[in-house]
């Protein structure tokens, strides 16, 4: 059953400050809406719950892309084409301009804002493994202030995030740190092109020789938030890749998967099962460590 | 409501509308232009297909108060007069439409991979129009037909 348009309040403010003011003095009372990409499908389904919604799509102030020697700052309001065409995401941040182009189909791109992307929270996000991976920090804006925290603190619980109700999400921030990494990203679904992943997985890392220096492995939907896998992580430190140690190394990876406190704990919905998830991501992570060997 | 004032294939044209309301609800009630169609009603299929500023869009998830002062382009404004765009005329020659849904968005999603990208490989092709879905052709005539125009564009330029 299709939504009445007439039943919802949309405010557009004019500027950053103003769109604080209102979310200061009336808090939790507008939903924010960016590129509509989420919120309109619920909306066309009759099921979006949010009736007064704040427009951002007249804030300047949170489309941007700043580049210095050091760091990438990406404002919320860029969209996934943005991220695409940027010389510089592609260059040093490829996992995120993967992402991106896997981000539902082109027209969705050309809406689609990163911060809407984090902010919205699905565990199956596109972004946010990548975004892990790359020790990103977020930066959240109030009329008080701004505060800034790592994206792995952003994402508290299923749909649930650490944004204040007179919050917005501000900024992204990258630090260009990883010219000697060797990067790996690939997402699971049903179809190539626009399908929500089963499973993806995103991971970066330093080899000294062909021992593992630094690695980071994060997933889309192995838990109810987008999450780094810790125990993988340290159970791959200071291991080899060689040939004669890549099958010792990929069988620890394998346990420290099955147990622990941190490891994946995929849930069974409408797009996959448990033991389909868990099983992939065991491969993916291999296929990544094979990487490693051969690079 | 709210008066939205925005251009619609080169005419200057305003409508009163609840805010919320889909572009694509607007097209078609508010404006008559029944071009643009309703598939999926949730981003999936891109037969709502329209040109935002140039950029491919799927209208059934714009809310109409993010386009007031934009420049849009639906199917009804691509062809010249009497004559056909030559993206419509590749599509109609190559067997690149059946019952007609997909069409205006995947000529949209064409003209919007040609402007980018005049000579696009078959990759590239199905990248460009991956958010379009079509349930007769099999796509192969579809690829046709976009392979078609990229010539035609390219000898007419």
């Amino acid at each position: 059953m299709r939504s009445n348009a007439a039943d919802f309040e949309v405010i557009a403010p004019q500027n950053l400050k103003d769109a604080l003011a209102i979310l200061d003095a009336e808090r939790g009372v507008y939903t924010p809406l960016a590129g509509g990409t989420e919120l309109m499908v619920a909306f066309g389904a009759g099921r979006l719950a949010a009736r007064r919604l704040m427009s951002l799509h007249l804030l300047k102030e949170l489309r941007f892309l700043d580049v210095t020697a050091e760091r990438v700052t990406i404002g919320a309001g860029v969209t996934f084409t943005d991220l695409r065409r940027h010389p510089v995401i592609s260059a040093d941040f490829n996992l995120l301009s993967h992402a991106a182009s896997w981000t539902g189909s082109i027209a969705n791109q050309n809406r689609a804002t990163l911060g809407g992307n984090i902010v919205n929270a699905s565990p199956a996000a596109d972004s946010p493994p990548a975004l892990l991976v790359y020790d990103a920090d977020v930066t959240m804006a109030s009329a008080d202030g701004m505060r800034t925290i790592p994206n792995s603190e952003f994402h508290v619980g299923y749909k649930k995030t650490a944004l204040r109700p007179q919050e917005l999400l501000l900024s992204i921030h990258l630090k260009r740190n990883y010219g000697s990494y060797v990067s790996y990203i690939r997402k699971v679904g049903t179809r190539n092109a626009q399908a929500i992943s089963k499973v993806a997985m995103a991971g970066l890392a330093r080899l000294n020789g062909q021992v593992i220096e630094d690695i980071r492995l994060a997933g889309a939907s192995l838990r109810d938030v987008p999450a780094r896998l810790p125990e993988t992580e340290r159970a791959l430190l200071e291991r080899s890749v060689a040939h004669e140690s890549l099958a010792d190394t990929i069988a620890r990876s394998r346990a420290s998967l099955a147990s622990g406190p941190l490891a994946p704990a995929p849930i069974s919905d409408i797009r996959s099962t448990a033991g389909y998830r868990a099983a992939v991501a065991a491969n993916l992570i291999d296929e990544f460590l094979r990487l490693l060997a051969r690079s | 409501m709210i008066t939205i004032k925005f251009e619609v294939n080169g005419c200057d044209r305003s409508v009163i509308t609840p805010p919320l309301k889909r572009l694509l609800d607007v097209l078609r009630e508010d404006l008559g232009l029944h071009g643009a169609k309703e598939g999926c009603g949730e981003g999936e299929c891109g037969s709502c297909a329209v040109l935002l500023n140039g950029e491919l869009v799927n209208s059934c998830l714009l809310p109409v108060l993010q386009v007031d002062g934009a420049a849009l382009v639906t199917i009804e404004g691509l062809a010249d007069a009497q004559e056909l765009h030559p993206i419509q005329q590749c599509f109609l020659e190559q067997g690149g439409a059946q019952c007609g849904i997909c069409t205006p968005g995947m000529i949209l999603a064409t003209h919007h991979l040609l402007a980018r990208n005049p000579h696009p490989s078959l990759e590239e092709i199905r990248e460009g129009l991956a958010g379009n879905l079509c349930r007769c052709t099999g796509y192969t005539r579809i690829f046709h037909a976009v392979e078609a125009a990229s010539r035609r564009i390219a000898e007419s330029a």
